[in-house]
């Protein structure tokens, strides 16, 4: 029955007005109904139409997410509802500001492997370095992990942005 | 400047009465006396002064739903505005359009904790369709004509609409209703006639189907009534309803099988649980109708019509889930069926019949009647007998007095029963019957009440009073919170905590201190007196009928239970393990 059908991550993009309360009733409706949010990203990305996109990973059985999906969709302001995960292949990325304080070998194995990651050093001192990185949410988790032992004391992450492969547009 | 300006005020009342508004429920306040002022200028929208800002919007409830229109509130920031929110999310789970405006702080002072300022748009997000707070009087037209129209298209629901200070009394060009279409907003209300026809399709091969409609029929209009009876007569098929579509297809009709749900009739129960085929039309799987989940209508494919997407597959999966406003469902419905030359399986429908009867001859709602004690359900039929030839109205609190009347008054015709049926909210009957009797003057509106519910807006006689509006209190007193107690008795071993209230006033004097007629029936031979009595007078009535304080309501589906599991009357034990499910829910 319905309990026992899977729970998988869900990656959904979200068009809507740009206008005071908009993300507090996504938000309130996540809270409201009980549904997961992993991570939720907004900002404005048309200033003439006034249109913000919201990116949200959220959690559930399908019958669950249909539910969140219908529920968005409902919501006044909402021109759009896009679920990236179902709708066809999808970028996802996510930016993350990583400081590691430290001197010494863990210092140098830091730039080591952030230079393995791709990330860049956009900020350092003598005892200390912030690195940008860019990828999937699963690319930065492992950067942290490496991090952690050589002085990591910070974490900045925007949480996932992602879009639809091939033409087509929300 | 070209344009001419008016003020806040001036467009709000041009804009209500634009919008087809003859009457605002409200109290008036601090920030919206400029709006008051305004009011007492002009004779075209008539005011209701409430004595507390709940029953406003329970009242506009009660003219929404008796009339089909949009509901208006008007009360004043911070409390005032606070005290509406039991009847906005009351309206939210009813889909009731309701409008209401609250006043608040001067935008300036927003955020300031400024004397009565509470963040309104922020609390009744969760409890409104949609929320606005004006903060620029060039769009306050434009709003208010939105407001109105998110409040009655689609599914409909309230709307809060936040006014502060300096946007009443700010200056504004108007702008008239125009048929701007939304930007987002447009819910759709014609179905995919595809699946129109697939699901006549299904109708017609069903062996035991059975049409299973709510509030959704109502809310359509009074012409999807109409067609959902030319449709069920068309189909042969057994029709049940939910509490909040009593009224959509006449309870007189041989094909209709009671109210559905806990405390529905056997045979409406056991119907959805046998059936083959359910037809969900203007419904939405609630607790109260399903029982548990996991043995809800086993053997049965599901058909959902509904306006709200997010309806379809919330509760229960279905096998064909159709979006559209009922009415155009039910019109293409009717077309596909004649156009197809549908026929029902007769053979199977006959025999279907025949177990249906088998279930109906254990004549479910007969009880003990007593010529000692007066018996709510003998109240209660013997108003609908004094009441049904006539253009009446009927509200009612929450609890057994509500169940019975909607086991025992038999509804006919749409818009005529108003109850909380969502939220269960004691206190909702008599400012809802204001406002129904605002709405039809000259019709009778009772109330059917219990004497604990009756007290949550008792000082709502006073409005009743003061526009003489003639009201019918129709008091069924036990003495108790009688569901309360029922469950109680059934399962907490009969532990009556707190559900007794000791002291009750009088209230017939309480009656007669407002200004209104008070009437009393102890006993059974006082009764049909005392109804005639209330019926005569043109004035308001609170009548208190002492019934017996031990009768419980039945049929009754414990909660958790199935729809094969139901309590008869008082011989059956409830199984209280029911209630600790396999599923892991928690049952209310």
């Amino acid at each position: 029955m319905i309990q026992k059908e899977e729970t998988r991550f869900h990656t959904i993009a979200v068009l809507v007005d740009n206008e005071a309360g908009v993300l507090a009733r996504v938000i309130g409706l996540f809270s409201g109904r009980g549904y997961n949010i992993e991570s939720l990203t907004v900002a404005e990305v048309d200033k003439r139409e006034n249109l913000s996109r919201i990116t949200v990973v959220t959690s559930g059985t399908p019958m669950i997410i249909e539910q969140i999906k219908a529920q968005l969709n409902r919501l006044v302001p909402v021109h759009k509802v896009s679920d990236l995960t179902i709708d066809g292949p999808s970028v996802e990325r996510e930016l993350a500001l990583i400081k590691v304080v430290g001197t010494g070998e863990k210092r140098v194995e830091a730039l080591r492997i952030a230079d393995i990651f791709r990330a860049r050093a956009v900020d350092s001192t003598n005892e200390s370095f912030v690195f940008e990185i860019v990828g999937s949410t699963e690319k930065l988790d492992a950067f942290i992990r490496l991090m952690e032992p050589l002085g990591l004391v910070d974490v900045a992450r925007t949480g996932v942005v992602a879009m639809a492969r091939g033409q087509g547009a929300i | 400047m070209s344009q001419q300006t008016l003020t806040g005020s001036e467009i709000i009342l041009k804009a209500l009465a634009d919008q087809g508004v003859d009457v605002i429920f409200g109290y008036p306040g601090g920030v919206v006396l400029p709006l008051y002022d305004e009011i007492f200028k002009q004779n075209r929208i008539r005011h209701i002064l409430v004595r507390h800002e709940q029953a406003a919007v329970h009242a506009a409830e009660g003219y929404a739903r008796s009339t089909g229109k949009v509901g208006v509130v008007l009360v004043t920031s911070g409390p005032g505005a606070t005290n509406t929110i039991t009847g906005l999310t009351d309206a939210l789970m009813d889909s009731i359009p309701l409008v209401c405006l609250t006043g608040q702080v001067p935008t300036s002072l927003i955020g300031n904790d400024a004397f009565q300022e509470a963040d309104i748009t922020g609390i009744t997000r969760s409890c409104t369709k949609h929320n606005y707070l004006v903060k620029d009087a060039d769009k306050l037209a434009r709003t208010l004509h939105e407001a109105f129209h998110v409040a009655r298209s689609g599914r409909p629901g309230p709307v809060v609409v936040d006014l502060p200070k300096d946007i009443i009394t700010g200056r504004a060009a108007y702008l008239p209703p125009a048929k701007v279409k939304h930007k987002s907003y447009n819910p759709q209300v014609k179905a995919d006639i595809k699946q129109v026809e697939q699901a006549v399709a299904m109708m017609a091969a069903a062996k035991r189907p059975i049409l299973y409609c709510g509030g959704g029929v109502i809310n359509s209009g009074p012409a999807a009534s109409q067609l959902l009876t030319q449709f069920g007569r068309m189909t042969g098929f057994p029709l049940t309803l939910t509490l909040m579509g009593l009224g959509g297809f006449p309870a007189s009709d041989p094909q209709y099988l009671g109210m559905v749900g806990m405390h529905g009739t056997y045979e409406a129960n056991l119907a959805m649980h046998e059936c083959d085929l359910m037809v969900c039309i203007g419904a939405r799987f609630d607790d109260r109708v399903t029982g548990r989940l996991s043995a809800f209508a086993p053997q049965s494919k599901k058909i959902h019509i509904d306006i709200d997407g997010s309806s379809i597959n919330k509760n229960v999966a279905v096998d064909l889930g159709i979006i559209g406003d009922v009415g155009h469902v039910l019109e293409d419905m009717i077309k596909v069926w004649k156009a197809r030359q549908a026929r029902p399986d007769e053979k199977a429908l006959r025999a279907w019949w025949a177990r249906i009867d088998t279930w109906r001859a254990r004549d479910c709602l007969r009880y003990a009647n007593s010529e000692r004690v007066i018996k709510p359900q003998h109240a209660i039929q013997r108003l609908y007998e004094a009441t049904k030839d006539r253009e009446s109205y009927i509200c009612t609190e929450v609890g057994q007095h509500q169940m019975w009347v909607a086991q025992h008054y038999r509804f006919d015709s749409p818009n005529r029963l108003m109850t909380s049926g969502g939220l269960g909210t004691m206190g909702y009957g008599l400012p809802a019957a204001m406002g129904v009797q605002v709405a039809h003057p000259d019709a009778l509106v009772v109330d059917v009440a219990g004497e604990a519910s009756i007290q949550m807006n008792i000082q709502e006689l006073g409005t009743l009073c003061q526009y003489n509006l003639p009201v019918k209190v129709f008091i069924l007193n036990n003495g108790y919170m009688g569901m309360v107690r029922q469950w109680q008795e059934l399962l907490y071993e009969g532990r009556y905590s707190q559900s007794h209230t000791e002291a009750q006033p009088d209230f017939v004097k309480l009656a007669e201190a407002y200004g209104a007629v008070g009437l009393r029936a102890e006993k059974v031979s006082e009764l049909d007196e005392v109804i005639e009595r209330m019926l005569e007078v043109r004035k308001p009535v609170v009548v208190d009928v002492r019934v017996d304080p031990s009768e419980n309501c039945f049929p009754m589906i414990p909660a958790g239970a199935a729809h094969n599991e139901m309590l008869l009357g008082p011989e059956d034990e409830a199984d209280a393990s029911v209630s600790d499910s396999d599923e892991g829910m928690v049952f209310i």
